[in-house]
């Protein structure tokens, strides 16, 4: 015999529970609430239902508690979660994540599905948002020119930087079409690149009102833009999109205005303190320099080059003293030799020889000294010389001896 | 633009500045120098500051994608 599969009840339960889970996933219902219990653990039990059919659904407490309006039967609701079974009674219920309020509940679902877009595709990053400049010269307003916003920015603007130039691109803020003129407002801007900053923006409204800066259109264009936008949407406690895109954002137009300029008698405040501070710095450089130069002047090492010099020129006037007696005693020393030379000369003069009666010989012609007679032949010529003239002879005989 | 940022640049580098003289690394004549410079960067921002009362301008299309600048008027009415 064929086997035939027998579930258990927990079995086909839990297969009942695994199909429903898997082939529908997280998912947006639309009804009303009928038999809302507040449970004492804080969890909340209601019946979603409409004209037809209804759904038995839980809200647990942890998300319970953080909604921002109270659930009463009746209201027409839009939540968000999965259907799973609840086992032990065999009953297919919806879990709640999220709830709103029907009405409202359309565009809150429009701004949470975009605001997931856009976030996914990282249009919210940080590290995209621009600086916004610190001294913009020309600042571009986005915004109504017949609203409170225009008048408060401007004359905020005017208040705190008198030499600011505004420039307006007038849009619609609300209704058809408004979310297009704010988008196109902020490419003309870039593409006349007239403006350092751009203040996108609208005084305060219903959650209708502010919808344009909702929009995806407008969004994409505070991203493209190369210039600097802040946001500043009348809505202080919820973010629009155009918030998060934003590359700052102003919790009101006159807050943005604000933000965007600095106050100039601030900024008057701050030169006057750094040019004190350059002054007293400088005034106190130079006078520090004063010291030093003093300091130097008034050294050791700035008197010693002096003190050089006129040990030197001491030394220089006891030498040149030296180098006159010296030359005086070599001077001196010089005669007395000179004197004994010329006595030494004189006494070796031939001429002073004579004087004692000797004679010279000079052969002839000659007139070669003679001092050997062997240089001598018989009749040749000689010339004797005496002390007091001379005489002319001839060699008569020779002698070796006298 | 870059005319625009002209202020901010000056105020920038007279902050530059005071630090620099502030650290005291600088020679009397580097100092010298740039004390000049922050006197003068001083003198601009000044003067920069006290320009004349801002303009309001509108931006208007005049069509062919071409764009004009009129004065604003701000009209009392509405939201």
């Amino acid at each position: 015999m064929e086997q035939i599969k027998i579930y258990t009840v927990s079995e086909i339960t839990r297969e009942v529970k695994a199909l429903l889970e898997l082939n529908l996933p997280t998912l947006w219902i639309e009804g009303e609430i009928s038999n809302f219990i507040h449970h004492s653990s804080g969890h909340r039990y209601f019946t979603l239902k409409d004209e037809n059919a209804q759904i038995k659904s839980v809200l647990w407490r942890d998300i319970g508690d953080f909604l921002r309006f109270e659930i009463e039967d009746g209201m027409k609701v839009v939540v968000y979660g999965n259907i799973s079974v609840y086992e032990k009674q065999g009953q297919y219920q919806f879990y709640v994540e999220d709830i709103l309020p029907a009405g409202l509940g359309k565009l809150e679902l429009a701004f949470r599905q975009l605001k997931e877009k856009l976030f996914k595709e990282g249009l919210f990053e940080e590290e995209h948002k621009k600086p916004i400049p610190e001294f913009p010269q020309t600042i571009g307003i986005v915004t109504s020119p017949t609203g409170a916003a225009i008048q408060d920015m401007i004359h905020i603007l005017h208040r705190r930087m008198p030499s600011v130039e505004i420039i307006l691109n007038p849009v619609k803020v609300q209704g058809d079409g408004a979310a297009r003129e704010i988008a196109q407002a902020i490419k003309d801007f870039n593409q006349l690149q007239n403006v350092d900053v751009i203040i996108v923006g609208r005084g305060g409204g219903s959650l209708e009102d502010l919808w344009a800066f909702n929009e995806e259109i407008v969004a994409r264009a505070i991203y493209a833009s190369e210039i600097p936008v802040v946001s500043a949407v009348g809505h202080e406690i919820d973010f629009t999109i155009a918030d998060l895109v934003a590359d700052l954002r102003a919790p009101t137009p006159s807050a943005a205005a604000e933000l965007v300029v600095r106050d100039r008698r601030e900024v008057v405040t701050q030169i006057k303190n750094l040019t004190q501070s350059l002054i007293e710095y400088q005034l106190s450089q130079i006078q520090e320099a004063k010291i030093r130069v003093k300091t130097a002047v008034e050294s050791y090492g700035m008197k010693k080059p002096w003190d050089i010099l006129t040990q030197k020129g001491q030394r220089i006037d006891e030498l040149v003293k030296n180098m006159g007696w010296l030359v005086n005693q070599s001077v001196k020393n010089s005669k007395q030799n000179l004197a004994n030379l010329m006595g030494k000369l004189n006494a070796l003069s031939p001429l002073s020889i004579l004087e004692r009666g000797y004679s010279v010989c000079y052969k002839l012609p000659e007139l070669k000294l003679v001092k050997d007679v062997d240089k001598l032949k018989l009749e040749d010529s000689v010339e004797v010389r005496l002390h007091k003239g001379k005489f002319k002879g001839k060699v008569e005989r020779i002698e070796k001896n006298w | 633009m870059t005319q625009k940022n002209s202020f901010e640049k000056a105020l920038n580098r007279l902050e530059e500045i005071v630090s620099q003289l502030e650290s005291g690394d600088l020679s009397l004549d580097e100092s010298l120098k740039i004390f000049q410079e922050g006197i003068e960067l001083s003198r601009f921002c000044t003067k920069k500051l006290s320009e004349a009362e801002s303009k309001v301008k509108k931006l208007v299309k005049t069509g062919s994608g071409k764009f004009k600048l009129e004065d604003l008027e701000i009209e009392d009415k509405e939201e």
